[in-house]
């Protein structure tokens, strides 16, 4: 099932929904003629779209929003914080090509501080589905809370099966006691052909699929403590905010002691180009992964 | 509009600002800009809106946005005399137990919704007619806006994105009191031509004197058969119907002394005009 699908499935049965985009419409090209009034384009307006879609839930209906991640996030900031934080309405946002995903686009389309951003919206849940597969399991029960809800879609398609999806909850795909690499979204792949990698090579390593960034499993962070020697978070995000903050602000809030190493973008935007040299030049392919935490792993012993 | 109609709206209207002068002491309130609204909210809730004060949710009711949100006082005060909100609460001003502050929030019945950032409530205003239209429904949407507002490049966008839209049960209103915060409109953001600027965005534009109540019934008694958006220009003046704070840039965000409310009461009344010496203070 595509998202699409998904999407068309979900807004026939149930009337509250309505469907929005700021002309971006590579993924509800066929929407339109389906759900005729319910399905809303405002134009390039990403401001206007939010503070609709605000409007539009003041009135009993849930939006599910769509637009470029950066547009979405920083040029419509204010309209989701004020007209949609404040109120608690339950839109659901959409975000396309975040992170790596806006390849070729360059710095002003690059969304690598969306997970920061909007954590800090109280009551704003976020998500990062790892592949298609993932997404399709985990939109249904994000869509179905009274909550608003940001998700960096990912319709990337991969081999692995991901497991049913429950709210707050991460994806343990392996134990490790060397390390635990916890990842999420578009950098779910390669961390995991790294994984394994790293196991043949003898290095006992773990991997979590995190999947929701806020609310964040603790539980999983909780069962960490203690049976494995290192933390590896790895995001196509920049360091500050995303899920090395959070891993850091849980360990220090509940008093667990882990060592925690990132792999992600230090206070810069990535080189811009087609996406598997943009991955290489910046060091998060599975051989440059592989290297990296097995340095890490090394260093932490 | 007759004779008996006009007079009830402007005592209506004195009772509003009688409510509203107290506000501006211990902590103030934007006096100036809530004086120069008290005439259309006072036309708008008696005379065109349809809104059961009983029924302040029934989803057929007509809505209107206060998205130019620091005027509330006037808001508060049309609700006071309308019975939406006792008296006893405008005492509550600025105090943490209360809603009654500098901006309005939904805490107050009637209020339908939060506001004090510039430029946020026309695209809610969209949002919402958009929903109503979904339902077939015949609920007119107006959003208040203030005209140093008209600074925020979202309200233009609104603009587009309702004409685009043709959400004919949407009407913008503009507060054109001719100042923003610390000065004359023209002084720093010149809007003028504003007339033509509407009508290019294609909007069914109308500039009337905002204190008129005939020309405000006869305004609004015709949009009904407008295809598409509609914006009212209501030239207006800021601190009306107080002549010794009218009309200036200084007299914005008001906070002065008992002594002074008293002769500014006296002023309303017409008894004598007030002699002000407090330096206001611009809080923005």
């Amino acid at each position: 099932m595509t998202y699409e699908q998904l999407l068309q499935e979900i807004a026939i049965n149930d009337q509250q929904y309505v469907v929005m985009t700021a002309e971006n419409r590579a993924l509800v090209r066929n929407l339109p003629k389906v759900l005729g009034d319910r399905f809303i384009d405002t134009g390039i307006t990403e401001q206007t779209m939010m503070g609709a879609a605000a409007g539009l839930a003041l009135r009993g209906r849930k939006p599910i929003v769509h637009a470029l991640a950066a547009f979405l996030t920083m040029r419509a900031f204010e309209f989701t914080r004020t007209s949609i934080g404040i109120p608690h309405f339950p839109v659901k946002m959409s975000s396309f090509i975040p992170g790596f995903l806006s390849d070729g686009n360059g710095p002003t389309h690059q969304a690598v501080e969306d997970i920061a951003i909007m954590r800090g919206i109280p009551g704003m849940e976020v998500f990062a589905p790892a592949d298609e597969d993932d997404l399709v399991k985990m939109l249904p029960a994000i869509w179905e809370t009274e909550n608003p809800s940001y998700v960096r879609i990912n319709t990337t398609a991969n081999q692995y099966k991901h497991s049913i999806f429950e709210l707050g909850k991460a994806e343990i795909i392996s134990e490790g006691k060397d390390a635990t690499i916890l990842t999420y979204g578009f950098m779910f792949e390669n961390s995991y052909q790294a994984m394994l990698s790293l196991r043949e090579a003898g290095f006992d390593v773990g991997l979590v699929n995190v999947r929701s960034l806020h609310p964040f499993d603790v539980e999983m962070l909780k069962a960490l403590v203690g049976k494995t020697q290192l933390i590896v978070a790895i995001e196509d995000h920049f360091l500050t905010g995303g899920l090395f903050s959070i891993v850091a602000e849980q360990l220090v809030t509940n008093h667990w002691s882990v060592p925690v190493k990132a792999i992600a973008l230090d206070a810069r935007w990535f080189r811009p180009g087609r996406l598997l040299d943009v991955i290489e030049f910046e060091g998060f392919d599975v051989a440059n992964l592989v290297t990296r935490i097995s340095t890490l792993i090394q260093e932490n012993q | 509009m007759n004779t008996e109609k006009r007079i009830k709206l402007e005592s209506f209207a004195l009772q509003v600002r009688e409510r509203i002068v107290p506000l501006a002491t211990e902590g103030g309130c934007f006096l100036g800009a809530s004086l120069s609204a008290v005439d259309i909210l006072t036309y708008l809730y008696n005379s065109f809106l349809k809104i059961d004060g009983e029924h302040l949710s029934d989803e057929s009711r007509d809505y209107l946005f206060l998205s130019k949100g620091h005027d509330v006082p006037a808001l508060y005060g049309v609700f006071v005399e309308l019975g939406w909100l006792a008296p006893e609460r405008l005492k509550n001003h600025l105090s943490v137990d209360d809603h009654i502050y500098w901006h309005p929030n939904r805490h107050i019945p009637g209020v339908e919704f939060h506001a004090g950032s510039l430029g946020q409530l026309p695209a809610v205003a969209i949002g919402v007619a958009l929903e109503i239209r979904i339902r077939k429904g015949n609920n007119r949407v107006v959003c208040i806006l203030g005209d140093g507002e008209l600074n925020e490049g979202s309200c233009w966008e609104a603009f587009l994105v309702a004409h685009a839209k043709q959400l004919s049960n949407l009407i913008f209103v503009v507060d054109r009191n001719h100042f923003q915060a610390n000065m004359a409109t023209e002084e720093l953001i010149p809007l003028e031509p504003l007339h033509d600027k509407c009508r290019a965005f294609g909007l069914h534009t109308y500039r009337i004197n905002g204190h008129d109540f005939d020309q405000l019934d006869e305004t609004f008694s015709q949009l009904e058969s407008n295809q598409g958006p509609s914006i009212i220009i209501c030239d207006t003046i800021r601190g009306k119907g107080l002549p010794s704070i009218e009309a200036r840039a200084d007299r914005w965000f008001c906070n002065f002394n008992s002594q002074e409310i008293g002769e500014l009461m006296d002023e309303l009344h017409q008894i004598k005009q007030a002699d002000i010496t407090s330096q206001t203070i611009v809080a923005r």
